[in-house]
């Protein structure tokens, strides 16, 4: 079974196997990538260096938040001397400068402030079916970002929010979205 | 600080350019930049670019469009500030003159977007929020941003999808009207309630396009300027802000509190009464990505009361011979939105609806000498707004 980053490489692949193969194809014929735009008849020339990019983010100081995750729990800090509360969880506190940060696991209802359904996804989500992200309040006073499994019809603003975190169906990793508190 | 006029404005032709590279897109800003200042190339002293790129091959844009340009060896940069980009590019130049460092500068804003197939520049959008808390996991889009805003505006204040095809109505109108526009037709309201969604309640008629252009402008010193033009227009003041990056740590999405931020620090320079903005300007290009950003301009500009955005467009009243006609250009919207160009292009079309020489049926009549361009980069994570006077 391929997992979900080869699931996308090969989806992503696949729709540029196409395009490959006919700039293979006018090089063997004409000796040149280059070909005329159907559409306006200028001359491009399609560039042979393609670059595919892979960040790698650090997220060493906040190990504690992907422990939590891994535990199937969301945490926020709390900035020890002032009492600031963050999420996303940050280490250092710009208020007053402290980085003795305190880290609590968030509750798990919120209220809808409001919420979209992406139906034109970027290429790295279109193998996904629509999906709603909402934004929701927390009782801790920030805000969470994340998807809403939901109808949006259903959605009204102010609606209970109940948080998740665990394996995403379909992706499996683990992270954290909203449903309808029953 | 001393004053700063602009002397010469240029525009290229927006749309879908695979006739042209970046360099020579630029030129054409460039060139008739230069030619409405009756100037050189060796004249201008320093460049400015605004480029967000990524989608485009160049990750150097300032030196390749400054060798082809004729601009080297003058100092160039290139500034980002999203898709406002242009105004940062233009308040950059216009520090360098106001305070005495050069009296000749070129502000520019050059993008090809369409170097790059579109699932990839609707990727490079997306991801320009806060990366890690909002596109990794959730794949949230450019236009999805502000759809957060348009259901939090529609559920609290009852405007409609309607009202909001109303600014995409009146846009595309005065984009027809306007040559270098990327849309020359007018659409009606049920085409655009017709049209797809692309992140609900947005659909493909209430967003910008994906567009190259460039625009430039020549900014001079008040001795240089009265030597150069008869016709010199002022940057009488700028006014800028910043929102959080993660739209999550805001309270409220029914508006942009960097954009009130930057009209209130705008007026403030330019002894504008903040109550009643519309009483001192003839025309404003505001920032309409999306339609429901050109009704929260309205607002957060103070040309209505908080909730009542909607209700200039229902009614017409942003058209000319309205309260304030806005957008006479075609807005983003229909005129495209070259990210890094759009604002130096803003700032071209005030300056020539100033000068009252654009084109006959989108020109605002010009009574008291003022207009302004409010360019949000982001989504209210960067905004500026400029003043420009007679
Ligand atoms: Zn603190």
């Amino acid at each position: 079974m391929s997992t979900i980053i080869q699931k996308l490489r090969e989806y992503l692949d696949k729709a540029e196997a196409e395009q490959i193969r006919q700039l293979d194809q006018l090089v063997a014929a004409t000796g040149l990538p280059v070909y005329k735009d159907p559409k306006t008849g200028a001359l491009l020339w399609v560039d042979v260096r393609e670059l595919r990019l892979r960040f790698q983010l650090s997220v060493n100081r906040i190990a504690k938040f992907v422990e939590g995750l891994s535990q199937e729990r969301l945490y926020y800090t709390v900035c020890k001397r002032c009492g600031a509360k963050y999420f996303p969880p940050q280490a250092d506190c710009p208020r007053c400068k402290s980085s003795d940060v305190e880290w609590r696991e968030v509750s798990r209802e919120g209220e809808l402030i409001t919420w979209t359904v992406i139906n034109v996804k970027p290429a790295s989500f279109a193998h996904n079916k629509d999906y709603v992200v909402g934004i929701v309040k927390m009782p801790e006073g920030f805000n969470i970002t994340a998807w809403v499994d939901a109808d949006p019809a259903t959605l009204r603003p102010g609606a209970k929010m109940r948080l998740v975190v665990g394996r995403r169906p379909g992706e499996n990793y683990i992270t954290y979205w909203f449903r309808p508190a029953p | 600080m001393r004053r700063v006029a602009i002397v010469g404005v240029g525009v290229s032709k927006f749309g879908y350019r695979p006739d042209v590279s970046l360099p020579e897109l630029a030129w054409e800003a460039v060139k008739e930049a230069l030619d409405d200042a009756r100037l050189d190339s060796k004249d201008i002293e320093a460049y400015v670019v605004g480029n967000v790129g990524g989608w485009s091959s160049e990750p150097l844009p300032a030196v390749v469009v400054g060798e082809y340009c004729g601009l080297t060896p003058g100092s160039g940069i290139r500034v980002e500030a999203a898709c406002a980009s242009g105004s940062s590019a233009v308040r950059t130049a216009y520090h360098m003159v106001a305070s005495g460092e050069a009296d000749v500068v070129m502000a520019m804003g050059v993008e090809k977007m369409n170097e790059s197939p579109t699932p990839t520049v609707v990727e490079f959008i997306g991801r320009a929020g806060n990366y890690f808390w909002e596109f990794e996991n959730f794949g949230l889009t450019f236009p999805g941003y502000y759809a957060l805003h348009a259901t939090a505006y529609m559920n609290k204040y009852g405007a409609t999808e309607a009202d909001l095809c109303e600014i995409a109505v009146k846009n595309h109108y005065y984009g027809s009207l306007n040559p270098k526009a990327q849309f020359q037709k007018p659409i009606t309201l049920e085409e655009c309630l017709k049209s797809r969604y692309v992140a609900w309640p947005l659909k493909l008629y209430d967003s910008s396009p994906i567009t190259d252009g460039s625009a430039a402008v020549i900014l001079a010193s008040e001795e240089v300027a009265k030597k150069i033009t008869d016709t010199p227009v002022w940057i009488k003041a700028i006014g800028a802000a910043n929102g959080t990056s993660n739209l999550s740590k805001r309270d409220d999405f029914t508006g942009l509190e960097a954009a009130r931020l930057a009209a209130q620090r705008a007026y403030k320079r330019a002894g504008i009464d903040p109550n009643e903005p519309v009483k001192y300007l003839d025309v404003a290009e505001v920032h309409d990505c999306f339609t429901i950003a050109e009704i929260m301009a309205y607002e957060d500009l103070g040309f209505a009361k908080r909730g009542e955005g909607y209700k200039l467009a229902r009614e017409k009243q942003t058209y000319i011979g309205g309260v304030i006609p806005v957008n006479l250009s075609g807005g983003l919207k229909a005129k495209g939105h070259p990210i890094g160009a759009t604002g130096v292009a803003m700032i071209a079309e005030l300056t020539r609806q100033l000068r009252q020489e654009v084109e006959r049926g989108r020109q605002a009549p010009i009574k008291k000498g003022m207009a302004l361009a409010h360019n949000v980069g982001g989504t209210g994570h960067y905004a500026f707004v400029t003043i420009l006077s007679l």
